[in-house]
């Protein structure tokens, strides 16, 4: 992991890691992490791209409000139709972050292996951070997006499905990396919990974070309060990272943060006592 | 003069890997081997690797597998990579017992073939081949310690399946399916340091998680035949 204080750095000497967002199961809140974590480390100044793999069906676009400005695509540049500079689109809010599209219009197997590995190699020469938004489920795209990473943020919502789904990525990531075939250090796993209730959790709705962490062995990134504020940030299609009056924003912030080396308390994970003020004046 | 009577010497010597002295594919392949080159496999000595092979646990096998090589004027000489039983049933066949390559049986078991722990009973058995895991195994992974003991140092998970010709150990939880004596013995254990497994199975008997007593899950455990009922014994008394 890169040392902080590179803030306005342009060009990295070091070749960029490449960040997998991943869970296995659909829903739980992968493109959302996905943008949330590239904002945040862009604003760290670190130069910082975020590419969707969910070929066939694309929102990051979406989530990130740039869905008017795609031109060329991911699928474009595999085939050589279009340049990579000519698919990256700048972000409009902050100055080292752009987005790579995907293609609406195709499927999966339009990812060729060559073509994703020699735009992943023109990326990790550019940029300090590589973010891939990986579709759900186990096949091609899903395999695709995580045969680079260098580390891989797991999202994981705490219920039994979602665990188990991200126990067999984290399988998968562990024997079908590109660092597995060559036999190089490990994908560094990182846990996110996503749509976490306190409340639910103390009532036993909800498995806990000890339950999730003992299950499926693997360090905790952050734990991401469910708000209402992911939806909204969803629609305008701005990061929720870029809500400071979220929780689940500033939660995304902390886990930039510890995915950057930071040690930082968890926060939002006790259930949330209304106080007299609030109960009267109704703001959460 | 009676010094040079016994020398060591190299030769390279035909390798048949066999998975199934009864396959025809056996035959097929050997014949279309030799019919490329006949003159430089007349008459040439073999050596049939078992590695692969979970049969060949009667003297008719080894029979069977002589007269397929003698048919394709192959010389059978010995045989590499043998179970104790195996190795027995050749001598008793008339064929030599060659070391494993080096490296090859290791290969046949990556990522982590690493134990090799000496297998106190008696010297004249083969060394142990146990197998060591030290990462989680994940839901959806197999894993499968062949002729041996598997000791895995991390939990495996609901999902999982670990399996050994031997004993299993499980130094974590172990939330997926396990099966020791796979091929049949009936002294192989499970051990856990905490049971919660959807399935345990030794040597064929088995017991799917409904079936465990509560009182025995989420602790340390073992299961063991015991006569020919399969049972749970809390802690590794």
């Amino acid at each position: 992991m890169k040392e902080e204080g590179q803030l306005g750095k342009t060009a990295s000497k070091t070749p960029g890691q490449v960040i997998v967002v991943t869970s296995g199961k659909g829903g739980v809140g992968k493109t959302t992490t996905a943008a949330a974590v590239a904002t945040g480390l862009a604003l760290r100044g670190h130069k910082t791209v975020v590419i969707d793999f969910d070929v066939g069906l694309r929102n990051l676009d979406l989530v990130m409000g740039c869905e008017r400005r795609v031109v060329f695509d991911f699928i474009n540049v595999i085939n050589g139709d279009a340049k990579l500079n000519q698919a990256l689109i700048r972000d409009k809010r902050i100055e080292t972050l752009y987005v790579f599209p995907t293609s609406q219009t195709r499927d999966k197997d339009a990812l060729k292996p060559e073509g994703v590995a020699n735009v992943m190699q023109q990326l990790r020469e550019g940029y300090d951070y590589i973010v891939c938004d990986s579709p759900a489920g186990i096949e091609r795209g899903a395999l695709t997006a995580l045969y680079h990473a260098d580390s891989a943020i797991i999202v994981t919502n705490p219920e039994v499905s979602s665990v188990r789904d991200s126990d067999r990525i984290l399988g998968i990531l562990a024997a079908k990396s590109r660092r597995a075939e060559l036999n190089q250090q490990p994908v560094k796993e990182h846990l996110l919990l996503t749509r976490y209730s306190a409340g639910r959790v103390a009532s036993g709705e909800m498995l806990s974070i000890d339950d999730v962490k003992e299950i499926l062995s693997v360090p905790i990134l952050g734990v991401i309060p469910e708000s209402e504020s992911v939806l909204r940030a969803s629609n305008t299609g701005t990061p929720v990272i870029l809500d400071d009056a979220s929780p689940a924003g500033r939660a995304y912030e902390d886990a930039v943060a510890r995915l950057l080396g930071e040690q930082r308390e968890l926060r939002f994970v006790a259930p949330a006592r209304k106080s007299l003020f609030r109960a009267i004046f109704g703001r959460a | 003069m009676a010094s040079n009577r016994l020398q060591g010497a190299i030769f390279t010597v035909m390798v048949v890997r066999v998975v199934d002295p009864y396959d025809p594919a056996l035959d097929q392949e050997i014949s279309r081997q030799v019919e490329l080159s006949p003159r430089f496999f007349a008459d040439a000595p073999a050596v049939i690797d078992l590695g692969d092979c979970l049969g060949c646990t009667a003297e008719a096998d080894f029979e069977v597998l002589k007269q397929t090589l003698r048919k394709h004027r192959l010389v059978p000489v010995g045989v590499q990579r043998v179970t104790p039983v195996q190795r027995r049933l050749a001598v008793a066949a008339g064929l030599a017992v060659f070391g494993a390559p080096a490296g090859g049986r290791a290969r046949a078991e990556e990522p982590s073939a690493d134990g090799t722990a000496a297998n106190g009973s008696a010297g004249k058995r083969t060394p142990s081949r146990a197998r060591l895991v030290t990462q989680p195994v994940r839901s959806g992974m197999q894993i499968y310690a062949q002729g041996g003991d598997l000791i895995v140092l991390a939990p495996v998970s609901a999902g999982a399946e670990v399996i050994a010709d031997g004993h299993i150990h499980v130094y974590g939880a172990l939330r997926g399916r396990a099966i020791a004596g796979a091929m049949g013995d009936t002294s192989a254990r499970i051990f856990a340091q905490r049971l919660e497994a959807e399935l345990v199975c030794v040597a064929g008997r088995y017991f799917v998680s409904e079936a465990i007593a509560p009182e025995y899950l989420k602790q340390a455990a073992q299961v063991a035949l015991i006569g020919d009922q399969l049972r749970i014994l809390p802690g590794w008394s």
